[in-house]
């Protein structure tokens, strides 16, 4: 365990060391903005590709040909080889990424909606009110994600609509736990004393006044909350209670994947890469926002 | 202490409280209620499934129902399996340890090589390490669970031949020697969330304490820097780490159940896609409102844990 360096950090620096500490410190925010502007434009070509990819591909995503099947990569004409039926992997790459991202982004709009006005009416109304509604949240968060995710999906028709509309039921918590926080303490300040003093009523000082101040943290996480989102659908999609095949989605593309690891591992290398590579960017994305935006915050 | 002891009890009923009204709520949102499995099969008409409700008390209004059933998981009685008649509770008691000493043995890789990270991260700060740590740490919570454990499958299992891919035992060996060499992949395999997490905390708490006066002073004192940082720094700074350990207990749960389907781990995890794919409603709902209960009491012992051993705590 190196201990020769702890000095540098707990006493007076030296001048020299202040230098260097402060280069260093650049380089991280440097690199650290370089991680963000690489996840941006790592998501803009993940969805132009999945947007505009399948209409120029020559092979169509459900198309079933046998006498094909389980090409390997870059061997033939299938750039990222073929599946058990031999469905070109690309084309279903991309229609795979269209679903699990347009789940990411709506189950975000429809989470960041809902929390938002739980954590705002909870931190505006404060006392019973908002007690009563944190302690909700507290509650659902008690529930393990994928427990709580797999229930209810057991319990419906599983479809795009239905997906997102329980992955945002589950993950909601955090944009509430944010707002209620914000709007808690920004509702102190004098500007909303005044709003209310003039009798403005509580919507308008709710959402007028307070709301346009905690957009910060709130695009912050919401941009979390899509890679959340994309996490979630890979996984109850891979345990079979999400999107259901022939319709492909990264998750469930792994579904099948763990059968033929021995003599077709790219079916379950590729799909797993985009998943790793949507979520890393959107994660990036959102840590480089929260530096940009708010930089009080030392993650 | 008492004071505070007696205001986390309370908190604690009040949030077991809210957790059951949710666990109700999500039992009442399946189609047909607690009935749908007979909804589902063709032989039962609709008056057979209105004389059950009568019989199971269906048709009373749901506070009297919620009260009836909030009383039966109180007593311990929450229902029987459809599987195989067995009581709820003992299936779960019968895939527990194995989901428990996963959860374990992959916090103690989190607390051992977590710490380390976070530790070199934080004396070091703004290093070369320290920002791949960070880096690192973040693509690993990227990494879905699930695939993360395909590939150690293809890579120690398929390609390499050094773990099994699966299981708890060699069937017919049910040495602790073969128990461990199965052990290592999921443990790794739901570690990387658990080391990730952990990692960041403790960096941020190392940091916290290493800027503290104490330490200034210990320094002052001429005490060695192998000592500051051993007996002052790592041991303060390891001290919010029990509610951090009590905070991760969800997604370690969660991790749990996507690593026992990859590597066939006789746990909790895999009983619950059982029960779901055999559609054992009982048996799901019972590890959903056991495994929320279990969070709760996990973060309730945390807190406790960190007020005995952090006074400073009690004061709040």
């Amino acid at each position: 365990m190196p201990v020769d360096r702890i000095d540098e950090l707990g006493g007076r620096p030296e001048p020299e060391q202040t230098l260097h500490v402060n280069r260093n410190r650049a380089l991280r925010r440097f690199l650290r903005h370089r991680l963000a502007i690489l996840g941006t434009v790592t998501i803009a070509v993940l969805v132009i590709a999945c947007a505009i990819g399948p209409y120029i591909t020559p092979f169509d995503h459900l198309f079933i040909d046998i006498r094909s099947r389980f090409q390997p990569p870059v061997s033939g004409a299938h750039v990222f080889g073929t599946d058990e039926m031999g469905r070109d992997l690309l084309s279903r790459l991309m229609m795979a990424g269209r679903v699990s991202l347009t789940i990411g982004f709506a189950a975000m709009m429809l989470s960041t909606i809902f929390g938002t006005l739980v954590g705002a009416v909870a931190g505006y109304y404060g006392r019973k009110t908002g007690a009563v509604l944190m302690r909700f949240v507290d509650a659902v968060l008690c529930f393990p994600n994928i427990f709580l995710l797999l229930t209810l999906a057991a319990f419906i028709q599983p479809s795009l609509m239905t997906i997102t509309i329980i992955i945002a039921a589950t993950s909601w918590m955090e944009v509430a736990r944010v707002v209620e926080g914000q709007l808690r303490s920004l509702r102190e300040r004098d500007f909303a004393v005044a709003a209310e003093m003039i009798g403005a009523p509580n919507s308008h000082i709710m959402f007028k006044e307070l709301l346009p101040n905690a957009v910060a943290p709130i695009v912050v996480a919401a941009t979390l909350t899509v890679a959340r989102a994309i996490l979630m659908e890979s996984y109850i999609s891979f345990l079979g209670y999400g999107i259901q095949p022939p319709e492909p989605s990264w998750g469930n593309m792994l579904n099948n994947a763990q059968q033929y690891l021995n003599s077709a591992p790219w079916l379950a290398i590729f799909p797993g890469l985009m998943i790793t590579l949507a979520v890393t960017s959107f994660n990036f994305l959102g840590d480089g926002l929260r530096d940009a935006l708010d930089p009080r915050l030392e993650v | 202490m008492t004071r505070f002891l007696l205001s986390r009890l309370w908190q604690s009923l009040v949030l077991l409280l809210l957790v059951s009204m949710i666990g109700f709520a999500v039992l009442h949102l399946a189609p047909g209620g607690p009935l749908s499995q007979f909804a589902l099969s063709p032989g039962v008409t609709q008056e057979q499934i209105e004389r059950i409700k009568e019989q199971m008390g269906l048709n009373r209004p749901l506070p009297v129902q919620y009260l009836d059933w909030a009383g039966h998981l109180v007593i311990g009685d929450w229902g029987k399996s459809f599987r195989d008649g067995q009581p709820v509770l003992v299936v779960i008691g019968q895939h527990l340890s194995a989901t428990l000493q996963l959860m374990v043995s992959s916090t103690l890789l989190a607390v051992a090589l977590g710490t380390w990270v976070g530790v070199l991260g934080a004396i070091r700060r703004y290093s070369l390490f320290d920002y791949l740590a960070t880096v690192g740490a973040m693509v690993a919570l990227s990494i879905p669970t699930f695939w993360f454990g395909l590939v150690t499958i293809y890579i120690f299992s398929v390609e390499l031949a050094w773990l099994p891919a699966g299981n708890m035992y060699t069937i017919g060996d049910g040495s602790l020697l073969d128990y461990l060499h199965h052990l290592i992949a999921p443990c790794l395999v739901l570690g990387l969330v658990t080391v990730a997490i952990w990692s960041r905390y403790m960096r941020s708490s190392m940091l916290d304490v290493i800027h503290q006066d104490y330490i200034r002073t210990a320094r002052a004192k001429g005490v060695p820097e192998r000592v500051i940082l051993w007996r002052h720094a790592i041991r303060n700074a390891l001290l919010p780490m029990i509610t951090i350990a009590g905070l991760q207990l969800p997604t370690l749960l969660s991790g749990a159940l996507v690593t026992e389907t990859v590597f066939t781990w006789p746990g909790m995890g895999r009983l619950f896609l059982d029960s779901l794919s055999y559609r054992d409603y009982p048996v799901v709902m019972g590890i959903l409102m056991f495994s929320a209960v279990l969070v709760l009491v996990g973060n309730l012992l945390a807190d406790i844990l960190y007020a005995v051993t952090d006074p400073r705590i009690r004061l709040d």
